[in-house]
């Protein structure tokens, strides 16, 4: 029968079915600070034993400081942080656990450092206690977020207790306009179809625009499918994602290189697989995108306007309009050009890889951030991205613009860290979730992507790329 | 895992839609590497008039009178009722750990987001999706819910729902099952499909 790459995936997992519910053999578990103390002691207090150390790979990335660091753990000044990292390190020398430790070279955040170190491979059943596993798909592996119960029964059992989810396809035709990215087209579609859209769905994305699309694109799209609701997004494996893997340091080598191929190959959906939803998309109608509300579904083009809550017929939709709009302090009606920003963020899983950063860059180059633009941030993904940016000279661009220039990290998609919003402020962020509070208490978030970012860092305002 | 058999409560109606993890336990709790003590920071950002932090005494904080949670009509509500798409954003579980530490055990509402939802379970809550249409209609009801599992229903003094939830789930929160000693009865089964695995993803 014809099978969809989500089915296959699920297909070469499966241990066993009962009642409806499928136990799948995980191959690679994620470890962050944050989902994972209650997990490592719920294993202690049962007294089991992890099930097999090599299937995880732990990096500290939510709590870390940006700011200089040099002195390691110990350069966290708070305490309640300190010790969610301290914790990580003594979990994963207690388990024998492969750790990226604060200040390695290649420590980032970790849906960065998976698919740059080749931890992250086609093929794959891979989950982490972070919605944002998503990211993964990219690489054409089965990849989601879970809770901490579900990241001891990882560690525990090597499996995981899944419902298998529905299939959906979007696939998008034709190119993206000139500094229109993969940001704008997972902005688009969570515009489209809501945050709750994807629910119970796995979302495949195919056609040509995503076929022309680099790997990193493809991660920023599967990145926000969860932000549509989907648990797991994904993209087949073509050349591109075979030239990715190649060569990183967790890649297979020699014959199991040529072995992983051959099986790599067939990570695609049959031509006749069956979806159970199915949209297409002309990539060449989408503009660059803003949120303007509390929920990524809010969002429009950047020369569009805050909606009216009166011309919604739905009034729960109308209510929460009203309750975005009362929040993030704008008038309905509100042309989002004319919208000043206090902040930027140049960053998060979703947007600080390697061409994020040149993208931003290329846009910042020769330019000087406004005056009311109090902060402007660019915090690389992991080590490794900052030292390649470092290399092209992309730091002393941003430096010479205004930005200033940071230690890999989470740091202000969810300001874990000390990098917050402050009540009031408004900030354009390349970050995935514009949440009531994210950035800081009384904070206002609007989602947009780099070549955005760095525009509206330079206008002072919400802004198309200069042309 | 706590059990889930019936409950007989309150609702206690949280009138919107997308109600984000973020909102229910926001960041900063999220720095605690212990399971418990979630609740008086559940809702954190909507419940008190002040900027919340680790190791404040909640008690002294100022309240939010407009806020429902802070209601006393609604103090021993173990049902929240809600809108749409509850519990969208982010995994962490922190956001289950604070609704049951606060007292709840049941959550109705339209629809649920996935990690979510999964996430109630392994903590004794029982997520129940209505319609819409009920779900409104419970709005405007404040009388006393008794919900059933074993029946699968919802009743109001004047009416019975059903509502659908999968057979293996139901299993394990009627009898408080530890999911990993469940799935370890399989341990063979797992070690062999493990060898079997290996041998064909010799790279893995």
């Amino acid at each position: 029968m014809a099978e969809t790459l989500y089915d296959k995936l699920m297909s070469a997992h499966i241990v066993r079915e009962q009642d409806g519910a499928t136990l799948i053999y995980i191959d690679r578990q994620l470890i962050h600070e944050v989902t994972s103390p209650q997990a490592f002691e719920g294993l202690t207090l049962s007294g089991r034993k992890l099930w097999r150390n090599k299937s995880n790979l732990a990096v500290p990335d939510h709590n870390v400081p940006t700011t200089e660091r040099s002195s390691g753990v110990s350069s966290i000044t708070d305490p309640v942080s300190r010790l969610q990292v301290e914790t990580l390190d003594k979990n994963c020398k207690t388990f024998d656990i492969n750790e990226i430790q604060m200040n390695d070279i290649r420590q980032g955040i970790v849906h960065v450092i998976g698919p740059e170190q080749g931890v992250t491979l086609p093929g794959m059943s891979i989950v982490c206690g972070d919605s944002h596993t998503t990211t993964h798909g990219a690489l054409g592996a089965l990849a989601f977020g879970i809770g901490t119960s579900e990241v001891e029964h990882v560690l525990a059992t090597g499996c995981l207790w899944q419902n298998k989810a529905k299939n959906m396809k979007i696939e998008v035709n034709g190119d993206l306009g000139d500094n229109i990215s993969a940001k704008d087209l997972a902005l688009y579609v969570i515009g489209k179809i809501g945050t709750a859209g994807g629910t119970g769905f796995a979302i495949e994305f195919c056609g040509t625009a995503i076929q022309s699309m680099s790997i990193e694109g493809r991660m920023t799209l599967c990145n926000m499918s969860i932000e549509a609701g989907a648990k797991v997004g994904i993209v087949a494996v073509d050349d591109k994602t075979v030239d990715y893997v190649k060569g990183r340091p967790f890649a297979p080598i020699d014959k199991n290189w040529d072995l992983a191929l051959e099986y790599w190959k067939t990570l695609h959906s049959d031509d006749d697989a069956h979806f159970d939803e199915s949209i297409v998309i002309d990539a060449s109608m989408i503009k660059p995108q803003v949120t303007w509300g509390t929920s990524p579904e809010m969002v429009v083009d950047i020369n569009g306007s805050t909606p009216d809550p009166e011309k919604e017929k739905d009034q729960v939709k109308a209510e929460s309009i009203r309750n975005a709009l009362k929040y993030i302090h704008l008038e309905p009606n509100t042309s989002l050009s004319s919208v000043a920003i206090d902040k930027v963020f140049i960053g998060s899983c979703t947007n600080s890889r390697i061409e994020d950063l040149r993208i931003a860059a290329s846009v910042a180059k020769g330019k000087k951030i406004a005056d009311n633009i109090k902060l402007a941030l660019v915090v690389p993904g992991s080590g490794l991205v900052k030292q390649q940016a470092e290399a092209e000279g992309l730091d002393e661009i941003f430096k010479d613009a205004g930005f200033e220039w940071r230690e890999p990290g989470c740091s202000m998609c969810l300001a874990m860290n000390a990098d917050k919003l402050e009540p009031g402020e408004r900030c354009a962020s390349t970050s995935n979730r514009n949440f009531e509070g994210r950035q800081g208490q009384g904070s206002f978030t609007h989602l947009v992507s780099p070549a955005i970012a760095a525009a509206s860092a330079i206008a002072g305002h919400f802004s198309e790329v200069d042309s | 895992m706590k059990k889930f058999t019936s409950l007989s409560s309150i609702a206690m109606p949280l009138d919107r839609a997308n109600i984000d993890t973020d909102a229910i336990i926001p960041k900063q709790f999220l720095k605690s590497i212990k399971r418990s003590g979630f609740g008086p920071n559940l809702f954190d950002e909507w419940r008190y008039l002040d900027h919340g932090e680790v190791g404040m005494d909640n008690s002294i904080r100022p309240i939010n009178p407009d806020f429902v949670l802070n209601n006393p009509q609604y103090s021993s509500a173990q049902i929240l009722l809600t809108r749409r798409n509850f519990g969208c954003g982010s995994s962490r579980e922190h956001a289950p750990w604070a609704l049951e530490d606060f007292g709840f055990r049941a959550i109705i509402a339209p629809s649920f987001a996935d990690i979510f939802y999964n996430n109630c379970f392994k903590n004794g809550i029982l997520p129940i999706v209505l319609s819409h249409e009920i779900v409104d209609d419970l709005f405007k009801y404040s009388g006393n819910i008794v919900i059933n599992l074993e029946d699968q229903t919802v009743k109001t003094q004047n009416q019975i729902f059903n509502f659908d939830v999968d057979a293996e789930r139901k299993r394990r929160l009627l009898n408080g099952l530890d999911d990993i000693g469940l799935t370890l009865q399989y341990e063979n089964q797992i070690r062999s499909f493990e060898t079997e695995h290996f041998n064909k993803f010799p790279w893995l």
